[in-house]
Formats: structure tokens, sequence, C-alpha cells
């Protein structure tokens, strides 16, 4: 098959898969209007690089069909080719916009399959560092939103917030945004008495800011009518086709891991989780802002109650040495070049453990057969199900509506396309 | 934990459990794959099973003479907060497996990933393209026997 036949053939089985869709628009018009117009991948409102087939009538989307695939990177299979340790770095450029929540999701999986838990001082840091992820995911999902409907003072402002939790990441771990922080059994190193007050002095400022963005938006006719009733998904439909996240308790359902299957120390918090019932943009956009808010407390809590102690777990097999005691003792040596060059070894089996990340259901799926590195890993991610159901959002609406709609959805498709 | 939902399979499907594996408090059903719609339909309408979330399926390729492929269906129950995992053995010989879309609408981006990544046909499946994969591309690249370098020339790059 030579290039151009095979550039035929793909175009052939698009344009089939936009002419079968049962869709619930039908026109018997004498002006022959219709239209299929190519979204992305390079498109602002698609963030990133997100391919939309659309077929119009008129103004109204009669038809889309999502292409993905344009940052594939395999890490599915790198992970196969590297050991436990090796894949963190790659965590990083899953969800690039929360790297810290997936180097704690991949952890977590890890030590599950090795059967060891990180000390309880470490259980706290994950939990703050996953929560700032949070705050700063949902603070570029909230903004981005916003400048896809048209405000974008918002934006900027959001980002200028954003900008001085990425000084603190840089402070905690040496970047901003490939983090790579967490290790197996703990993490790179302690958070420092000067992170933590600049984490305090953060929070102390941030509440009133992030409220100065809500009035712009909260208050805006203009904004809320954008979003109001603007790609509604029922419940039943919701779970059935996997959605999960903040879009998920968008429709009403409750289902938030932290809660349901707490992991780390979350049962041991005090947070709400904010539930919206009906399904549009709109109760997106208000269950992020309200998550916003419950991370703040979490992070308050966690900073009150985090006891001091180590943040690596007494498991020399497992977890790395540090350095100093690498230099000066033989038998942190020995571990250390044992776990570097042949890995950590977990048993044989199979384990799936999911966190609640910032987009939603983040699941590891590993295969191990004993050896130090994966035999199969497998990245259930978020936004990769959350878009899925882009064209039962989108098609019956607007054209102008597809923005508003993938902004609410907030898809990052460094992780869809993995 | 899951022992009721395990008994209860076991008596309304006997001929098609296969293997029931526990591993750090999870439940892992080897199911044959000729039943594994009506698996998962009783899995999903039972009422002590109720799994109304399909979190994801993945396939394997366990590299193995006779049923090189696994496909992998973690579940996840929204109303009773428990998880399990049904796994099908797919031959080389024959690389077709029944979709699940009918059961979970949710299966369909899951399936075509597993079909771009090990080859895996899934039967019943309304739009079997590929998922990330170029649609002109030859081989799947989670295979085992697929080099982590990849294939030189297998994409064709357009011409200057």
């Amino acid at each position: 098959m030579n290039v151009e036949q095979a550039m035929e053939v793909r175009q052939q089985k698009i344009l089939a898969a936009l002419e079968n869709k049962n869709t619930s628009v039908y026109f018997q018009d004498a002006l022959d209007n219709e239209m299929v117009l190519n979204m992305g991948p390079q498109h602002p409102a698609t963030h990133g690089v997100l391919r939309l087939l659309i077929k119009l009538d008129g103004e109204t989307v009669a038809a889309c069909v999502p292409e993905l695939g344009y940052l594939h990177r395999g890490y599915e299979k790198l992970a196969e080719n590297c050991s436990y340790h090796e894949f963190i770095p790659h965590t990083d450029r899953l969800d690039y916009l929360s790297p810290l929540m997936n180097n704690t999701a991949y952890v977590l999986a890890v030590e599950k399959l090795i059967g060891i838990e990180a000390p309880k001082r470490a259980q706290y840091i994950r939990v703050i560092i996953s929560e700032m992820a949070r705050i700063s995911s949902h603070l570029l999902g909230i903004g981005a939103l916003a400048m896809d409907v048209g405000a974008l003072t918002v934006f900027t402002w959001a980002f200028r917030e954003r900008e001085k939790m990425y000084d603190i990441f840089e402070l905690l771990t040496g970047a901003r945004f490939t983090t790579s922080f967490t290790r197996i059994g703990g993490l790179a190193h302690d958070m420092k008495p000067e992170v933590i007050s600049a984490i305090k002095e953060f929070f102390d400022q941030f509440p009133e800011k992030f409220n100065e963005c809500l009035t712009m938006l909260n208050t805006n006719r203009i904004f809320v009518e954008r979003l109001d009733g603007v790609g509604t998904i029922s419940r039943e439909n919701a779970i059935a086709m996997g959605m999960s996240g903040p879009n998920l308790r968008a429709v009403g359902v409750a289902c938030d891991l932290r809660r349901t299957q707490p992991y780390l120390v979350y049962n041991e918090l005090d947070f709400n989780i904010p539930v919206f019932n009906d399904g549009d943009s709109l109760s997106r956009y208000y269950v992020r802002l309200n998550e916003v808010k419950e991370s703040i407390k979490i992070i308050r809590q966690c900073l009150e109650k985090m006891p001091a102690g180590p943040v690596h777990a007494n498991e020399p097999k497992k977890v790395l040495p540090r350095k100093e005691p690498i230099y000066t003792k033989m038998e942190e040596l020995i571990h250390d070049f044992m776990i570097v060059n042949f890995g950590v070894n977990p048993p044989v089996g199979e384990i799936y453990h999911a966190v609640e990340a910032s987009k939603g259901e983040l699941g590891f799926y590993i295969q191990s057969r004993g050896e130090g590195h994966p035999w199969r890993l497998k990245i259930r991610s978020p936004s990769f199900m959350n878009l899925q159901s882009t064209s039962l959002l989108v098609e019956g609406g607007m054209i102008s509506d597809i923005v508003a709609v993938l902004g609410s959805l907030d898809p990052v498709m460094g992780e869809a396309d993995k | 934990m899951l022992t009721k939902i395990t008994e209860k399979l076991k008596a309304q499907f006997p001929d098609s459990i296969t293997a029931v594996l526990e591993f750090r408090g999870e439940t892992t059903v080897h199911v044959k794959k000729e039943n594994i719609v009506a698996i998962c339909q009783f899995l999903r309408d039972d009422t002590a099973s109720l799994f109304d979330y399909c979190s994801d399926v993945c396939g394997a390729d366990a590299y193995t003479p006779e049923n090189r492929f696994e496909v992998i269906y973690n579940l996840y129950s929204t109303i009773l907060n428990h998880r399990i995992r049904v796994k099908v053995f797919v031959d080389e010989s024959d690389l077709h497996c029944p979709s699940v879309t009918s059961v979970w609408p949710g299966a369909n981006w899951p399936e075509r990933e597993t079909f771009d990544m090990v080859g895996v046909v899934f039967d019943g499946h309304n739009d079997m393209r590929r998922m990330y994969m170029p649609e002109e591309f030859e081989y799947h690249p989670l295979r085992k026997d697929f080099p982590m370098m990849g294939i030189p020339d297998s994409i064709p790059l357009p011409r200057k």
C-alpha cells in the first residue's frame, strides 16, 4: 500500500464512521447545507492535540467523531522495558497538569503490588502534594474554560495563582513540571520547613484571590448562560460511558475514590464531596470550583496533623537507600546496586489500584512475573474515558458549544493518548 | 470478600468459570470467552454484584504457545463500592472475542485500544477501528514480539 492509498483508506474509514453514526438530528432540506468540519489537532480549544471530525447541519452538530493518538508515546510499552523505579519520571508526562498526583498514584500501585506501605509522614505529604496538584489542575481547568467561552481575564488570574504554586513545587522538588517526587516506599526527600511555610503563606492569600476569580465568573451572565444546560448527559449514561471524577459528580453520583475506597490518610481527614445534579457544563464547572475549596481544607488539616518521622519505609530490599549511607556503608551499597540494576522484584501477581486524580479515576493495572520490570502495565486514564462521551455531549447542540463542552470536560491529551 | 459473588457466578455458569484467584485482596475470575457477555450481563444486573461501571478493558500478551492473549476487564460498582477483575484468554489461532459494549457502552474505546495494541478483534463492536496508531499500520505494538525501538518504515511518512 503506498502512502496515497493508505491516506485514502484512512479518510474513507473516518468518513464511513461519520456517516454510520445514529444521530438524533435529521433534516430533509432542499438546500444541501451539510458539511464536514475538521477541528484540530491544532486548535486552542481542544487543550492539546485532540482532533474532532464534525458533521454539521447548518450550525447544529449532527455527528462528531473524536480522533486520538496524536500524542501517543507508547508509555505502556516503555514501562515493560524499564524497572519500576525508572518509570516514575514517565508518569510526570501523563497528566502534565498534575504530575505530583500521577507520581503518587503510580507508587501507590507498585507499593500495593510489593505489599509495603509508606510511613505516616510520607502519606501526609503525598496527600498535600496531590491536593496541591488538584488545585493547580482545576485552576487551569476553570481558567481555560473561561477563556474558551470568552472571559480572558480569569484565565490570567488563575494562571497567576498557578504560577505561585509552581514556585512551591520547584522549591519542593527542584522542578516545576517534571517533579518525579515520589519513590517506592516513600518520597525523594522530606518536606523542608521552608516549603511548609511557603505553602502556609500561599494558602493564606489564595482563598481571597480565588474568590475574585469566581466573582468574575459566577456573576457573569454571559459565562453562566454559555454553560447552563449545554452538553448535558444523564446519570445512567455517564456511569455506563465510564465517566469519572468531577464530570461524574456533576450528574449526581457521589462517587469519589477518596471516600469510597480510601487510600493514603483520606479517611482521617474531614472534607465534603461536592455533587451537582444537572449534568451540564455549568455543573461540571461548579464541582471543580467546590473541589478547590475542599482541597484547601484538606491541605490545612494535613499541615496541622502531619507527624514527624521518616519518609521512607524500613524495607531495605525494596526502598532505595539514601545517598550518604550508600557511600559509607556496605549493606546500603549492596541494596542500592541490586535495586538499581535488578529492580524491586515484586511477587508474581496482578493488581489494579486507582486513585481519585484531578481528572477522575486514574488507575494502574500491573501484571508482575516476579521480575524487576512489569510484565504489563496498563494506565487507566480518566481523560481517555471522559473524552469518550464527547460525541454524546455535543451531538444535537450548536457548533459554538463544542468549545464550552470540551473545556468543561477538562481533558489532558498527554493522559488520554499515553 | 467477594466469595458470595464468585459462588453465585460458579452456580450460574458452572462450565465457564475456570479459576478464581485472590491476590492482595483483589479477586480475579478467569472465564471462557464464549460466555463473557452473559457473565458480564449477570455481574452488572445481579443484586449482589451490581458492577455498573466498567473501569477498564485491556489486553495483555502472555507470550505462551496456547492462550497467548488475555483480555482483562476491571469492573467497579458505584453502588456497592467493590471491584472485581474478569479475565478471558484468546488463542493466537482465533483472535476473536465477543464485545461487551452491549453491557457497558463505555467499553467502546478501551476495546478499540485493546484491538490496536494487542490485536484482539471484538465481535459485535460497531466501530472496530484503531484507537491510537494510524489505520495503515500493520502491527500491534504491545505484543511481546514487537521490538521496543519500533520497526523501520512501518509508518509511511508523507512525501515532501
